[in-house]
């Protein structure tokens, strides 16, 4: 254990833990949204619930949930700590700021957009991962889980709130996810170019597919 | 020389000592376009002294861009408005008349003011003390031919070399993180064969001391690859980030 205690001492091994929590995340995000979007096939959630049921029954990923809310919970620790750690490094501060010659703004506020997205996940969660999971709503049958969206989304206000979310998510993974390789160590002439530009096709795809789900169903244009 | 034809206001932050707080002065000033940015706080001072004034405490040394003492940032920007020079280097004409121009000091807490413009960099010494060295004499430079090293390494090295410890990386980033100094530093040493053997030993030492100072930890905004002088690139840190991780993994 000592051997890896750096993960929690030092700012490298601290930052090592938020890139490879981060990877984790995304890899999980290329599935989620995977899965959901099956909703596209049009086709009365056949498809999706399908898809939905595996991934709520095999046990293989029913485990992997473990590993997920471990890595969430880590990434959020760490990346809440280290927010904190960066802004008290500076406790005088500049008057005049020109932080937009030098570097994006969502590069400058992965704290705040962290944030964003941490609410986001808890309406998220509890609209529909504690419906599905801690109740029998979706297990007797009583509804699908394409019909437990359905209703979710006919009112404005989630869909609203999802879309923001999106953005967040957007924002987030435009500098996250090419930062985490440089965390990693991985900077390469020919290689970070192509980090760089899948990670901002990543993001946007990801990010305008999540999106699409609740304002399709909303104008149901997804029966 | 100097023709005197730009009427500048200046913003400078005076501060009697570390305990102070610290406050804004106004000042005008007559410059040339031709000017060094220093040059223009010379006149500034000799003005200030005529006038029985404290004259503001900056810190200067070569005046030709390689020894890092200069340290200003200007309209929040560590160095200037432009790319790859120093403060000594920036001319006037990079502003125009009647320009109003702030001027403070690095702000980190790693970097505590002395006074006025001019900060403590020390905690720089005391990381390159922890490791940045090669401990052995390596004795005379030897044939060329004796060691090969190929040319995109010791480019590649030299290119991390560049860098003058001047600090305006932590300056100007938002998480005040020495990360790109320390990434020279390293990348310079574990590139060549005389600073390979102590690599591992040298990143985790270094670490730690950077930590013990007091620096954020790198979110890699590249603001500080951006405003440094020498124009270090983003990948010195990630070679550090990967010393560091083989160095930990093997146990040091
Ligand atoms: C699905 C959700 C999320 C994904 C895919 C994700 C992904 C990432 C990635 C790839 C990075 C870059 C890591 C690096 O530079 O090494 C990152 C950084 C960060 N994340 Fe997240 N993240 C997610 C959720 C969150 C949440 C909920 C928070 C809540 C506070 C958060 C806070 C942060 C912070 C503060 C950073 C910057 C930390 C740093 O660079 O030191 N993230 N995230
Ligand atoms: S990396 Fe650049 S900005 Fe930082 S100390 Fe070296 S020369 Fe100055
Ligand atoms: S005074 Fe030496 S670099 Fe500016």
């Amino acid at each position: 254990m000592k051997l890896f205690s750096f993960l929690f001492t030092s700012t490298i091994g601290r930052k090592w833990l938020m890139g490879l929590t981060g990877l984790f995340l995304i890899s999980f995000l290329l599935v989620h949204c995977s899965v959901n979007a099956c909703i596209f096939f049009n086709d009365e959630g056949e498809t999706f619930n399908m898809a939905a049921e595996f991934m709520g029954t095999n046990w293989i990923i029913r485990s992997m949930e473990f590993v997920l809310f471990g890595g969430l919970l880590l990434h959020i620790f760490q990346g809440l700590y280290l927010w904190k750690f960066n802004a008290d490094a500076r406790k005088k501060r500049y008057s005049v700021n020109a932080g937009s010659a030098n570097s994006t703004w969502y590069s400058r506020s992965m704290g705040i957009l962290g944030t964003l997205l941490l609410l986001f996940l808890v309406v998220h969660l509890k609209d529909f991962w504690l419906t599905s999971r801690f109740t029998d709503v979706i297990t007797s049958g009583e509804k699908t889980l394409f019909q437990e969206m359905k209703e979710v989304f006919a009112n404005p206000l989630p869909v609203v709130i999802y879309v923001l979310g999106c953005i967040s998510l957007c924002y987030h993974l435009l500098h996250g996810f090419q930062s985490a390789f440089q965390t990693l160590g991985i900077n390469h002439k020919s290689y970070t170019p192509i980090i760089q530009s899948t990670g901002r096709l990543f993001s946007i795809v990801v990010s305008l597919l999540f999106a699409a789900m609740p304002v399709a169903m909303h104008l149901d244009w997804i029966q | 020389m100097s023709n005197s034809n730009m009427n500048l206001k200046l913003k400078v932050w005076r501060q009697q000592n570390a305990n102070d707080t610290g406050h804004f002065e106004d000042y005008r000033v007559q410059a040339s376009p031709d000017m060094s940015f220093l040059e223009m706080f010379d006149v500034l001072n000799e003005q200030l002294i005529t006038e029985g004034k404290d004259p503001v405490a900056f810190d200067h040394d070569c005046r030709e861009g390689i020894c890092g003492m200069c340290s200003m940032v200007i309209n929040g920007r560590p160095h200037g408005p432009k790319h790859g020079v120093t403060t000594c280097q920036l001319h006037m004409r990079s502003f125009s008349d009647g320009d109003t121009i702030v001027v403070e000091p690095w702000r980190s807490n790693a970097f505590p003011v002395i006074r006025d413009l001019s900060v403590n960099r020390s905690s720089f010494d005391r990381i390159i003390a922890a490791g940045g060295y090669v401990s052995v004499n390596t004795g005379n430079a030897v044939d060329a031919n004796a060691t090969l090293i190929p040319k995109e390494i010791a480019d590649e090295a030299f290119e991390a070399a560049t860098c003058i410890g001047c600090g305006a990386c932590v300056s100007a980033c938002k998480n005040a993180s020495a990360m790109l100094f320390v990434g020279a530093k390293v990348t310079q040493l574990a590139l060549l064969p005389q600073g390979r053997a102590e690599a591992s030993k040298r990143v985790v030492a270094m670490v730690n001391q950077m930590d013990a100072e007091g620096f954020g930890a790198c979110t890699n905004t590249g603001a500080c690859s951006a405003e440094c002088p020498k124009q270090i690139p983003l990948s010195v840190i990630a070679t550090l980030n990967r010393e560091y991780i083989k160095a930990k993994l093997k146990g040091y």
